[in-house]
């Protein structure tokens, strides 16, 4: 019954949001059913559909957790996206100062790197370094709160816009190979590679970009639930969210509470940046991130903050992701913006929810779920 | 240095600060009313791309301007029945409509014009006098400024913000007044929108207001949620964002050129200083973000 209760509104929310997309579809003339059949079949064929699928729910699921976190502890982190950029920044950044980058300009290399390190030593140092720089930028708005008691959700999105200027600011003057059209680092060096899935799994083509950072997440996933609902600082970090009152007053340094939340969700996000840089294109690409960021939010919510949930709204969303590119081709009128449409259908009804939640509990149709 | 300040950058300036002021003193309104107003990034939107069609398909601006201020109120009527009437999330349903407003008009214009969301060139004769939305929306600061502290509509819209249980025992219907102050909100940032499509450029391009509303969103606490003071602001960020423009190109003494990204963040380092306290003290409407449940 409990599990009854978990699922029936984020289902009530996917319907909704497909029968409001389907509306918006017959509105510009094309047929919603069609569309819908090609936007699930282009997702779930195999290897490719799945494969891709996978690919695009990756990021979402680290965005995701890194929104759960932070909502357990009562906190809004819609810097997401900024904490991602920074971090696969940092990624890159450090994979090419260890990685022994050297690029040839007019003729003659140029040694980007101090040192060459081993994969061994430079992927683990690289996922750190993305974790940690995420997981500052999160942690400053979390600070900012706990200190002055300024609200995460401004501080987030100025965040957002301060740390996307200024990666991308190193990006141009700095790591830039000169002459490059485009805005995006040198290569990382090779030692820093993570491997593809089809690499070593038999069954996956090798040419389908998912790779072993799909792993990390579902690891993550995993190890997100054991930290919030087995440790003293996930209870912590509950209790605040629960009540923060209460929790202070039973003894929970809430400020602190508030720091490490923040921290832990940035750098959840911030791993966005080992599946990009080091896991797809091998380089830090500015305005590489599909607003994974913001998706995550969405994410979170239809997931009820809970790592299994958000691993099932990731997988349902990269899909979305995947079919969309299709639809987009292959119908006369409809665009993948159809995606965005059915992402913000799914928040707005999830986010109305806790009203049906109470109304229904009137009614005694339904439990108060324990949040 | 001389060549940076002229004329020219006072121009561009008012008309870089106008959308701004027009979308603060929308969420001026709904903020001062306890409702938190993110989406205002995704109403600007939606004002711009309904200007921009209607202007192109009925060849004159004051029709799109109104069509842009009644997709503005549309859309913050949505916002306003998640939030007041399913006491949702206030920053969560901003959130979702913004995404929407990314998704609807690209989805909807690539369908109308077969393009990749951008609405086509609106001919120069077609378009909005540039001057008469600037000076409206001056004018609009002093009328919002009226309309909050000398009007009963404006205490009872501020009592609504600061203390609604109070406002209700005096027989103010929270609700409402919440309603229409997201009303309020959703048709002057949909005429800001509507300023930067039929206004200051000649059609709508996809995601045109670039954190327009969010810069705005700025503002309003960086003028610590009042008229004047949010209307100085504005100017600031406007004043950066021209300078910023101006500066492309422009080379120091030394043969580098001044990195953009530097100026594009000062309004949003400001503002978090402000909020942390280092510039005076800036405090939101007490009852911002709280839904408000009628005792029964």
């Amino acid at each position: 019954m409990k599990l009854f209760n978990e699922l029936v509104f984020p289902l009530i929310a996917v319907v909704a949001a497909f029968i409001v997309g389907g509306i918006f579809v017959l509105i510009i003339g094309d047929d919603p059913i069609l569309t819908y059949q090609l936007l699930l079949g282009s997702a779930l064929s195999w290897p490719d559909g799945i494969g891709y699928t996978l690919f695009y729910a990756t990021p979402l699921i680290f965005t995701g957790l890194a929104v759960a976190v932070a909502f357990r502890c009562g906190l809004l982190n819609i810097g997401a996206e900024g904490q991602l950029y920074v971090a696969a920044f940092a990624a890159a950044w450090v994979s090419i100062k260890l990685g022994g980058t050297v690029v040839k300009i007019g003729g003659s290399d140029v040694n980007y790197s101090w040192a060459s390190l081993p994969a061994v030593l430079l992927v683990p140092i690289a996922c750190l370094a993305a974790m940690l720089m995420g997981g500052l930028w999160g942690a400053i708005p979390g600070y900012l709160k706990a200190r002055f008691g300024s609200h995460e959700v401004i501080n987030t999105i100025m965040m957002n816009f301060i740390g996307i200027a200024l990666v991308s600011y190193f990006t141009q003057y700095y790591y830039k190979v000169p002459g490059d059209p485009i805005m995006q680092s040198a290569e990382i060096g090779a030692a820093a590679h993570i491997p593809r899935l089809g690499s070593f799994v038999p069954g996956i083509p090798g040419r389908l970009p998912l790779n072993m950072a799909f792993l990390l997440a579902i690891v993550a996933c995993a190890l997100v639930y054991v930290f919030l609902w087995k440790t003293k600082w996930g209870y912590e970090i509950r209790a605040t969210g629960a009540n923060p009152s209460a929790a202070e007053y039973g003894g929970i340094a809430v400020s602190r509470q508030i720091v490490v939340a923040m921290a832990v969700s940035g750098a959840l996000a911030g791993m966005v940046g080992i599946n990009e840089v080091l896991g797809y294109r091998y380089r830090y690409y500015d305005g590489f991130s599909a607003s994974y960021g913001f998706t995550g939010i969405a994410v979170a919510l239809l997931g009820r903050n809970h790592p299994v949930g958000v691993f099932l709204a990731a997988i349902l969303f990269g899909m979305l992701i995947r079919g969309g590119i299709f639809v987009d081709a292959f119908t006369d009128h409809v665009s993948k913006d159809l995606v965005e449409v059915l992402q913000a259908v799914v928040i707005l009804f999830v986010a109305c929810e806790a009203f049906f939640r109470g109304s229904f509990n009137r009614f005694g149709l339904l439990r108060r779920s324990k949040v | 240095m001389r060549a940076i300040f002229n004329i020219a950058l006072i121009f561009s300036l008012l008309r870089l600060a106008t959308p701004l002021i027009w979308a603060a003193l929308g969420g001026l309104f709904s903020e001062r009313s306890g409702v938190i107003n993110i989406a205002l990034e995704g109403i600007m939107l939606a004002g711009a791309f309904t200007a921009a069609s209607v202007t192109y398909y009925a060849g004159n601006p004051w029709l799109g301007l109104l069509a842009g201020i009644a997709a503005g109120v549309f859309i913050a009527w949505i916002h306003a029945v998640a939030c007041i009437r399913f006491n949702a999330n206030q920053v969560v349903s901003g959130m979702a409509i913004n995404i929407l407003m990314v998704g609807i008009p690209a989805f909807l214009g690539g369908a109308l014009f077969a393009s990749t969301g951008s609405t086509p060139q609106i001919p120069k004769e077609q378009l909005l006098t540039w001057w008469v939305p600037v000076v409206l929306a001056f004018v609009m600061v002093f009328v919002t400024w009226y309309v909050l502290y000398r009007t009963p509509f404006g205490l009872r819209l501020r009592a609504v913000g600061e203390k609604p249980e109070a406002a209700d025992a005096a027989g103010v219907s929270v609700k409402w007044m919440r309603y229409s102050a997201v009303l309020i909100s959703g048709a002057l940032a949909g005429i800001g929108g509507a300023y930067l499509s039929i206004g200051q450029s000649s059609l709508f391009t996809r995601n045109m207001t670039s954190g327009r509303g969010f810069i705005a969103l700025a503002a309003l606490i960086f003028g610590k949620w009042r008229p004047v003071q949010t209307m100085l602001a504005c100017l600031l960020f406007g004043f950066t964002e021209a300078v910023s423009i101006q500066l492309q190109g422009v080379r120091l003494p030394s043969g580098e050129d001044i990195p953009n990204q530097f100026i594009q963040i000062i309004p949003y380092v400001l503002t978090i200083v402000v909020l942390a306290g280092f510039i005076g003290q800036s405090r939101a409407p007490r009852a911002l973000g709280l839904p408000y449940q009628k005792e029964r």
